[in-house]
């Protein structure tokens, strides 16, 4: 089964519900993946002890002209919907960090000018912690296309067991290629209007991905109730909510995980668990 | 004119409640919402809509299933698995790259535009807004950072007012280097906090990889005196400015139920934090 991690709002505790899932999963002794999809700002790895095996370099292919061969016929710059590729009179100019990688300029070379070269825009790096199988990437400084990394990270999925990917902040692109694909996909929220705003964007963005969800109410005390309200209306399933609490926010600063800073969560997460599984009834679990 | 964003890296800093409160304090300014995909400023200024566009930007395509032979040559170029075994295609994989549509024997593919969004042009009690919705599952934030940009440059410049204040995006991604690029400076705000530290070193990377000037201010100083300690350590070690230190209070959430900036609902301890974190922004921006 996969479950997603999403919010509309940034800082909402998506990390926290992924790290803490995957371990509380772990700690029962389930295979269990966990995989952080948030390349620009990965956060999860802070929170586990983790020992990494594996680091790879992750490229896109982009094109490299052979000028002995160009006659300057300009197909390519035609083709390039990214201007990632241009002809000037008979010169040919590349933008690598404006393309995509969709190979249209190499395919349409009459003169079979056009390789494509690999360019780097961040590394994956695999480990374990407790029992935790653990992936992420991290986007490259400076560079602005994250969804073929994040592309990448999701590769590395095993069909079997629990994977929990911890997806972006926001709804756009980014975010859609963390979660399309999951069996389900649970929303992480705050009760003020900022989180409830930004909570209808990412049920408009799983619902249009027709992607079953759930809501977990961080920090459900504060605020007001009209994301509660909100969820009830619209019938979309609360799946936990986890009151504001100082020991659970220090610890989260130090980086500990809320199973090892309140013991009794573990209970809690595990029933979390449960009630992904009752809205997946169609998902088995293959060990 | 200057332009000062403010950032964070990590979400849920308080970027939005800090520009809300900035927006209630400067004079003469244009404000810009640039996280367009989860836009939350709007629920502080109330904003009356004076003028609206559509963004056109992303394309995808469209088969026409009248001319198609399913000769499957698309599905053989696209390297996005866009396309169907019944030869259709997914809106939300396809790239808009065209390739298919080049190599279509029959002509039977088109790329057609889409209306992915739409930005506005509003009137606040704190002045003129420009703000934007990127539409549900759409791409090309990016891009739709750069015209809420520009048309908040172009209005400061009509109106002859000498700052553009910019609410970031969350992250280091394509909206924020599309909404960094070629400002006057960054503020980050981070949180004492290993992800808010960890995240505002990636954001500072990023700043310094375009050559920005970075400030930064602490949020929520007090929930972590050490690792606020950790903040200002690699401030001083970067060179970097610090603005100011905000302290945690609930003030903060009961003003923004409230639909309130913090400095118009309180005059307490955040309010005057805030209040002095701006006049040594600005004292910044004048050139120091």
């Amino acid at each position: 089964m996969i479950i997603a991690v999403a919010s509309g709002k940034g800082g909402t505790g998506k990390t926290t519900v992924a790290t803490n899932l995957a371990m509380c999963l772990a700690s029962k002794g389930q295979k269990v993946q966990l995989l952080d999809c948030d390349v620009e700002e990965p956060n999860c790895h802070l929170f586990l002890r983790l020992s990494f095996d594996t680091s790879e370099t992750i490229s896109l292919p982009v094109p490299e002209v052979d000028r002995n061969r160009c006659t300057g016929c300009g197909q390519c710059g035609d083709i390039c919907q990214f201007s990632a590729i241009v002809c000037i009179k008979d010169a040919v100019l590349t933008f690598p960090e404006l393309c995509h990688g969709c190979g249209g300029c190499s395919l349409v070379c009459p003169e079979g000018a056009i390789s494509e070269v690999p360019r780097e825009i961040g590394i994956i790096e695999k480990g374990c912690a407790n029992g935790v199988h653990f992936v992420h990437g991290i986007l490259k400084i400076g560079e602005a296309m994250s969804p073929p990394l994040i592309r990448q990270v999701k590769k590395e999925i095993s069909l079997k067991g629990t994977s929990i990917i911890d997806a972006p902040p926001g709804t756009s692109c980014p975010v859609i290629e963390a979660v399309k694909g999951s069996d389900i996909c649970i929303l992480v929220t705050e009760p003020t209007p900022f989180g409830l705003n930004d909570l209808v964007l990412a049920i408009d963005m799983v619902r249009a991905l027709g992607l079953p969800h759930g809501v977990v109410i961080n920090r459900a005390d504060v605020g007001d109730r009209k994301v509660v309200d909100y969820c009830h209306q619209e019938e979309i399933p609360i799946v936990m909510e986890i009151p504001d609490d100082r020991r659970i926010a220090e610890g989260y600063s130090r980086g500990q995980l809320i199973l090892d800073s309140v013991p009794e969560y573990e209970e809690k997460f595990g029933a979390l668990f449960e009630n992904i599984v009752a809205l997946t009834p169609s998902v088995e679990v293959k060990e | 004119m200057k332009e000062l964003v403010v950032i964070s890296g990590k979400g849920g800093t308080g970027k939005t409640s800090i520009v809300g409160s900035f927006a209630a304090l400067v004079e003469r300014k244009v404000l810009a919402d640039c996280d367009v995909d989860a836009a939350d400023l709007h629920l502080l200024l109330e904003p009356r809509v004076k003028h609206r566009e559509d963004f056109r930007s992303s394309k995808s395509a469209v088969i026409d299933p009248g001319r198609c032979v399913q000769c499957d040559k698309c599905r053989e170029v696209c390297r996005y698995e866009a396309i169907s075994e019944n030869y259709v295609v997914d809106k939300i994989a396809c790239e808009g790259c065209g390739v298919c549509v080049h190599f279509c024997p029959e002509e039977a593919i088109k790329l057609q535009e889409n209306v992915s969004g739409q930005w506005f042009l509003s009137d606040t009690r704190f002045g003129p807004l420009v703000h934007a919705k990127l539409g549900i599952a759409e791409e090309n934030s990016g891009k739709l950072v750069a015209v809420v940009r520009q048309n908040a440059k172009l209005l400061a410049e009509k109106e002859g007012l000498d700052l553009v204040l910019v609410d970031g995006a969350p992250g280091i991604g394509c909206p924020v280097i599309s909404s960094i690029a070629g400002a006057t400076a960054v503020l980050v705000v981070t949180e004492p906090t290993l992800s808010g530290l960890h995240d505002m070193k990636r954001v500072v990377d990023l700043a310094a990889h375009f050559h920005i000037p970075a400030l930064v201010c602490v949020n929520k100083f007090d929930l972590n005196p050490e690792l606020t300690g950790q903040v200002e350590d690699f401030c001083r070690g970067r060179k970097l400015k610090l603005m100011g230190r905000i302290p945690y209070d609930t003030v903060v959430t009961k003003a923004m139920v409230q639909g309130k900036t913090v400095v118009e609902y309180s005059s307490g301890l955040v309010a005057k934090e805030i209040e002095k974190l701006w006049r040594h922004i600005s004292y910044e921006l004048a050139g120091g």
